[in-house]
């Protein structure tokens, strides 16, 4: 008696044994691990925030620049006896008057602007012509080619000026940077500033940049990445039309109406494999079947969006069975059961359900392939090509393109560093297309998604 | 859904099987990554000036494009191979194997090749005796040829300062290395009186087996890490030189040209490089430029003769046009070569 009431009733009293309120050693050591793991966590996301923004701000402050460029406006007098020595308007004779023969005539539009503005320099009206871009000329004579009455007449144009003047302009180029430098002189600068400051030269939102095609190394102010977005486009349409309907199709077979065996088992970690397959083994296959083989043309986006539909296809094959694994099997009985076939159990009431899975997966996918290089580079679509954008429909699926990606590629490859400038350029625009696609991504399986 | 489905894949279908029919009108041009602005240059004037679409420039280096080239005659090889050096006699019969027999050479200038380091960094003067000492897998000392042991430039010159060797060298696919072996590499080799070392080391049946031998073991770089080859573009030399301060590469003279911000140029044999140094021979490494035409093309590919023409007149790449204003040292001879594609000469001798 005396042990009982002696002994637990007193150590009991003062601290309840094993009380959820109390903490022992044991129990901090589990909490602070949680208290770790969430730290842990915590700093995870915050690595991949600050990449993130360090990406973000890198590719802006690097890119915003391409869309801006420096433009000089000049009065060109179209001198007859240059272009159209005969006097007769003829088109034919117009033409023969080269790019190069524009040259001297843009110099001297310079020359006599100078004069106006009462610059003083010594250089000669040839070193002047070279502050503008080579653009200008191929510029001129297309607008005397479209329009050959106005010869003989003083007409003002917007001309794209120099890459190392735009670079001057931006400030990536100084006037200590261009010691070594042949393509510009001191002497140069010093008529860019007081154009400058006169008006005539400024910098303006570069709308050709968007919509205009690629240019040759010596003219990098006037590359823009529009052909070779058309390109991409194409690409993706011949994609769209072949994996959908394909990727659709084989997976409503496989997932509905094949027997289970070891050959639809193949058939299905193939399928998986292929999607880890690296896209570049997609593009030697593309080369030895469409061009090699098919005898396709070659740089066509319709090559290109056969090897990219390659690519997507299990990609949207994946991603379809799983929303068709996701219909509960309840509508497909309910639907049995009211004596529909099988055929119409699916079209009528499994794949409508599944169709926003079936659409994110193909969005997902179509981001993928418009994103992707490497396959590009082996059918030809990398390079020099397109400075004309397609002129019809069957043209832009057959003439010769680049695509977005393949074009930023290029770009950073190139030896001028306005062209550097330009890819990052680019890669906005990519990213602006491919955020794009993943948000409607997003949205169709938000707003049409159901659960069970 | 069904018939949609139905009918979009017919529409693919239907366009695959059209396309086969369809000709192809641009010219198409493959190779030399040294060659490709001044190609895209003439490219894009040639698709301003004339009523024939622009021509498809492509690059991936010389011996990439040869071998495209040499791919066969037809509408899905290319018609042009651009080249940074001569086109190899293995080549040539790659090409006839494949059907490709008649070939034009066309020589559009001379390119040099300088080698430039971080503007910040050492100046430096070299020959190609230095270059041969720090590249080389084997050089000799003390009449011994052992594995190279140089680590800093001081020790292969004592003019030079202690920097380490840190050296960008184009890849085996490029032409450029192929000048670079030859004009520097093997030129010190010689020069130095190590390749007799060579030769004394060299096997082989005869006299002449024996000095390719040597020749090829004199080229050998080193594989220790102290000489990287750059596969790439010369955009990813300049990219290693600017974060490896003491790198030194390989680079073009237009390539220079553009970054003169970036890097600085090394007099060799104390000559600097220039479009004039180079026209008159003082600067030693320089190499001819080339473009393969496939003569079975003409008249098939329009616009190619024209192209080929147009590559080569004076408004192009004379001493003035836009080519020798990128960084080309153009031809002396250009109204050879002009006559040349005019007539449509093809290698061998043939008409």
């Amino acid at each position: 008696m005396t042990d009982i009431s002696q002994s637990p009733g007193a150590s009991s009293a003062a601290k309840p044994k094993g009380s959820l309120f109390d903490k022992d050693a044991r129990t901090k050591r589990r909490n602070a691990a949680e208290g770790r793991f969430k730290l842990y966590g915590i700093a995870a996301i915050g690595i991949g925030l600050l990449m993130l923004i360090v990406l973000v701000t890198n590719i802006v402050t690097a890119g915003t620049g391409a869309f801006q460029q420096s433009f000089l406006e000049l009065n060109v007098e179209l001198k007859e006896d240059k272009l159209d020595k005969k006097g007769n308007r003829n088109i034919e004779d117009i033409k023969k008057v080269s790019t190069f023969g524009y040259a001297p005539l843009i110099a001297s539009a310079l020359e006599s602007e100078v004069q106006k503005l009462g610059i003083q320099t010594d250089l000669k009206p040839k070193e002047m012509g070279k502050i503008l871009s080579k653009a200008a000329q191929a510029e001129l004579r297309n607008y005397v080619i479209a329009n050959p009455d106005e010869i003989g007449k003083t007409v003002s144009f917007r001309f794209l000026v120099n890459s190392r003047v735009d670079g001057y302009m931006k400030g990536r180029v100084t006037r200590e940077s261009i010691a070594n430098d042949k393509s510009i002189s001191v002497a140069q600068l010093d008529v860019v500033d007081q154009l400058r400051d006169s008006g005539v030269l400024y910098k303006a939102f570069n709308p050709d940049f968007i919509f205009g095609s690629d240019a040759s190394d010596q003219r990098p102010e006037a590359a823009g990445i529009g052909v070779s977005m058309l390109g991409s486009l194409f690409m993706m349409f011949v994609v769209l039309a072949l994996a959908l309907p394909i990727g659709v199709a084989a997976s409503i077979y496989l997932e509905e109406f094949a027997p289970q065996n070891r050959l639809t088992d193949i058939i299905e970690v193939n399928i998986s494999n292929l999607a880890a397959v690296p896209s570049i083994v997609f593009g030697i296959l593309g080369l030895a079947v469409f061009i090699n083989y098919m005898h396709l043309p070659t740089s066509a986006p319709l090559v290109g969006g056969l090897v990219l539909t390659l690519m997507t296809l299990p990609t949207i094959i994946i991603s379809t069975r799983a929303s068709l694994k996701a219909v509960p099997p309840s509508i497909r009985d309910a639907a049995l059961g009211v004596g529909a076939s099988k055929m119409q159990s699916v079209f009528h009431h499994v794949l409508p359900l599944a169709a926003p899975g079936i659409l994110t997966g193909t969005i997902i996918g179509l981001a993928q392939a418009l994103g992707e290089t490497a396959p590009l580079l082996l059918i030809g679509m990398v390079g020099f090509i397109a400075s004309n954008p397609p002129d019809g429909i069957v043209a832009g699926f057959l003439s010769p393109n680049s695509a977005m990606p393949a074009q930023i590629y290029e770009w950073s490859k190139r030896a001028d560093p306005a062209f550097y400038e330009r890819a990052w350029g680019g890669i906005i625009i990519l990213l602006i297309f491919l955020v794009t696609m993943n948000t409607i991504a997003v949205i169709l399986r938000r707003r049409f998604e159901r659960r069970w | 859904m069904s018939f949609v489905k139905l009918s979009a894949s017919a529409l693919a279908i239907a366009a695959v099987s059209a396309t086969t029919a369809a000709a192809r009108d641009q010219v198409q041009v493959a190779g030399s990554s040294t060659v490709l602005p001044y190609a895209s240059i003439v490219a894009e004037a040639f698709g301003e000036n004339f009523d024939f679409p622009t021509p498809v420039v492509e690059s991936g280096g010389s011996s990439a494009g040869l071998k495209r080239f040499c791919e066969g005659v037809g509408e899905n090889t290319i018609d042009v191979a651009n080249a940074s050096r001569k086109i190899r006699e293995k080549e040539i019969k790659a090409c006839a194997d494949a059907g490709v027999t008649d070939i034009i050479e066309v020589q559009i200038g001379y390119d040099g090749i300088v080698f430039a380091s971080d503007i910040n960094g050492n100046s430096f003067a070299f020959t190609p005796d230095d270059w041969y000492k720090a590249l080389s897998a084997q050089v000799v000392v003390d009449g011994q040829l052992v594995d190279n042991p140089y680590k800093t430039w001081d020790q292969v010159n004592p003019n030079f300062p202690a920097q380490p060797i840190a050296a960008f060298v184009p890849g085996t696919k490029h032409g450029t290395r192929e000048v670079f072996e030859d004009k520097v590499i093997l030129a010190g080799c010689e020069h130095t009186g190590d390749f007799d070392a060579y030769l004394a080391a060299a096997e082989g049946d005869s006299d002449k087996a024996k000095k390719k031998a040597a020749e090829k073991a004199c080229i050998a770089l080193r594989t220790d890490g102290v000489s990287v080859d750059i596969d790439g573009d010369y955009t990813e030399t300049l990219a290693r030189i600017d974060s490896n301060k003491d790198g030194i590469g390989v680079f073009g003279l237009a390539f220079y040209e553009n970054n003169t911000d970036k890097l600085q140029v090394a007099t060799m044999s104390d000559v600097v490089p220039s479009t004039e140094s180079i026209a008159t021979g003082e600067y030693p490494v320089s190499r001819p430029l080339f473009f393969y035409v496939k003569k079975a093309h003409i008249g098939v590919i329009p616009g190619l003769k024209e192209f080929a023409e147009f590559f080569v007149a004076d408004e192009i790449a004379g001493p003035d046009g836009p080519l020798a204003e990128y960084g080309l040292v153009s031809d002396p001879e250009l109204i050879k070569v002009q006559e040349a594609v005019a007539n449509e000469t093809v290698l061998g001798g043939g008409s």
